[in-house]
């Protein structure tokens, strides 16, 4: 599904330029449950944000289903985020001003979906979650787990065959931490391909590929 | 693309989430457009009154004054060529024109008035019983000046509602015997208050036949004379009499000049429809002023919300989206502050116009929609700037930021 080929991405700081990627080549087939760990300044965000077309690469292709995408114009980029790619992000970004029905059917809101449609799959997403009856609260009335599985609600509502997910338990305890992984899991489970970045070694663990990352390079590949 | 009913909702739904920050636009557009409003109410209000005022002076009405302001080439002549004096000759031949409705000759001047110990110097106008209804001047008691031969100067007059009051009291003035200069008058009859008609106050005057007046004043010549045209369309043809029969009268000479009442009105007119436009340029200016207080407010707004132009991307909208998702912000915001301004606009001119009775207070249609427009425009086009800034933001660096 995913083809990354000598993917490289700078960043200028002051003076100085950081390599925040070197020569990246992966290959991810549908359906897979990946974890990418490394210590702080690894690439292991960027390369997130390069799947998710948030980055561009200073050099390197990105093959989406065989398209070269990150050759794509901006409203493109939109569309297969759009259609494709969920995203989970560790602080949530929720919009406050929104009940947590609203802020799940956003995505449906954006690309222009009939009200009703957008209602009912945000409901049946949410009941999915376990968060239905938190449909019309706001956020900030809302647990960390809750507004983290929102969050999910929002990702899945799409139904996209990606979900990026940056440290989504690292604002979160334990328990709720492990409840948010298994409604991730869930979905994989259903066949969508999960891609997590995490700093727990224990989470990293429960994904069946795990890439650690060193130094904007990819240093280990396990798959059990 | 986002639906248009879920555009506006979700800009809504933002300028009811950050309310300090959306009164602060309201309140500066709604004073920008209540300026524009109010200020050519005022501007239109005076025009009214000015054309009013004139009307009030008589309508169809044409002025001749004596003498011609011109340059003549040529020597000057071996005599002295001053102007003929009008006469009241001149002013009766007037009849002559069958455009001419009705005649008044003026003569004016100053003298004191008194009755019993009190003196006044006021403003003596001798005329006919024809000026009654070329000015159409109002009586409170009494008659006008009503004489057959205007030649003859009876020892009558009618005094003015200031006069009265200084000279009587609460004394009965009709039929005393008032001391004009040298001479005694009886008062038959008395103006109703009109207040201040063109610069003369007709309270504080007095008016006698005009024979009388040039008896007083020891003087042939007129001041000027009042003509009625028969009508609207006699106006033209009334002004070529008056000049033709008075220069057969005068040898040839065309030594006067005729006004109409209409030329300084459309004068006076354009002049003050001038100003209204120039005010309502100068309310103009404070939308401006609120359209850059939109544009400052809407790039503090967008680094507030950095994280949420970041999520947008992420969720699949195009900058062309973001971009119109915060255009239409900023029109929303000018539009309700645009529409509050015009309730505060008219809310005040209602109360304006209760407070000055005889003053109308009423913003043209053209001033209320153009300022609504104004500000729309201004709020849209101040948005630009912002939205396109925002549209331009990095879906990454949005994002990392915490909120």
């Amino acid at each position: 599904m995913i083809e990354l080929a000598g993917i490289n991405r700078n960043f200028e700081v002051g003076e100085e330029t950081v390599h925040a990627l070197r020569d990246i080549n992966l290959n991810i087939d549908g359906g897979e449950y990946i974890s990418i760990m490394g210590p702080s300044g690894s690439g292991k965000s960027t390369l997130l944000n390069m799947l998710g077309l948030l980055d561009q690469p200073n050099s390197g292709d990105y093959r989406f289903n065989g398209q070269a995408v990150n050759q794509l114009a901006d409203e493109e980029q939109a569309k297969v985020r759009r259609e494709h790619i969920g995203f989970v992000f560790q602080f949530f970004h929720l919009i406050t001003r929104l009940s947590a029905a609203d802020n799940v059917a956003l995505p449906l809101t954006l690309a222009g979906i009939a009200p009703e449609i957008r209602h009912q799959k945000a409901e049946v997403a949410m009941q999915a979650l376990g968060i239905a009856d938190r449909a019309s609260h706001r956020p900030d009335q809302l647990s960390g787990g809750q507004r983290q599985r929102v969050a999910i609600a929002r990702a899945m509502i799409s139904e996209p065959q990606l979900i990026l997910a940056d440290e989504p338990t690292g604002n979160l305890d334990r328990a709720s931490g492990v409840d948010v992984i298994e409604a991730l899991e869930t979905l994989n489970q259903k066949g969508i391909t999960l891609i997590i970045v995490t700093h727990d070694p224990e989470l990293g663990q429960r994904a069946r590929r795990r890439l650690k990352m060193d130094d904007g390079r990819i240093v280990g590949d396990h798959s059990p | 693309m986002m639906r248009l009913a879920d555009v506006f909702r979700y800009s809504l739904q933002a300028m009811l989430g950050h309310r300090g920050r959306t009164l602060l636009i309201l309140l500066a557009m709604a004073i920008g457009v209540a300026a524009v409003v109010v200020l050519t109410a005022l501007g239109e209000g005076a025009r009214l009154y000015v054309l009013k005022q004139f009307t009030t002076l008589g309508s169809h009405l044409v002025i001749v004054l004596p003498g011609r302001s011109e340059t003549s080439g040529g020597p000057p002549p071996m005599l002295g060529e001053t102007p003929r004096d009008l006469t009241l000759d001149d002013a009766l031949a007037l009849y002559q024109s069958h455009a001419i409705g009705k005649v008044a000759p003026v003569v004016i001047g100053s003298a004191p008035v008194s009755w019993q110990a009190r003196e006044r110097e006021v403003l003596v106008l001798g005329t006919t019983a024809e000026m009654e209804q070329v000015r159409q001047l109002k009586l409170a008691r009494g008659k006008f000046i009503n004489n057959n031969d205007p030649h003859r100067g009876t020892a009558v007059c009618v005094i003015g509602h200031t006069l009265r009051k200084e000279l009587f009291g609460n004394q009965q003035a009709l039929g005393q015997w008032l001391r004009i200069g040298e001479r005694r008058f009886r008062v038959i009859g008395e103006l109703a208050q009109q207040g201040h008609s063109l610069g003369t106050d007709i309270g504080d005057l007095v008016i006698i036949p005009v024979a009388s007046a040039q008896a007083l004043f020891n003087t042939e010549s007129l001041f000027r004379i009042l003509i009625q045209a028969k009508g609207r369309d006699s106006i033209t043809p009334a002004m070529q009499a008056a000049e033709a029969i008075i220069s057969k009268r005068h040898d040839g000479e065309n030594d006067i000049t005729v006004i109409t009442q209409d030329s300084i009105l459309a004068t006076f007119d354009r002049i003050l429809t001038a100003l209204t436009f120039a005010v309502a340029a100068i309310a103009a200016i404070s939308l401006a002023v609120a359209g850059i207080l939109i544009m400052n407010v809407m790039l503090i707004a967008i680094s507030q919300r950095t994280a949420e132009i970041g999520l947008l991307k992420a969720l699949g909208a195009p900058d062309m989206e973001v971009m119109w998702l915060f255009i239409a912000e900023a029109g929303l915001l000018s539009l309700c502050g645009g529409l509050a301004g015009l309730a505060l606009g008219m809310g005040s001119n209602f109360l304006l116009d209760q407070a000055f009775a005889d003053f109308s207070i009423v913003a043209p249609a053209w001033a209320s929609l153009g300022g609504l427009s104004i500000a729309l425009l201004t709020g849209i086009l101040f948005g630009y700037i912002p939205a396109k800034r925002a549209a331009r933001l990095k879906p990454v660096e949005a994002l990392t930021r915490r909120r």
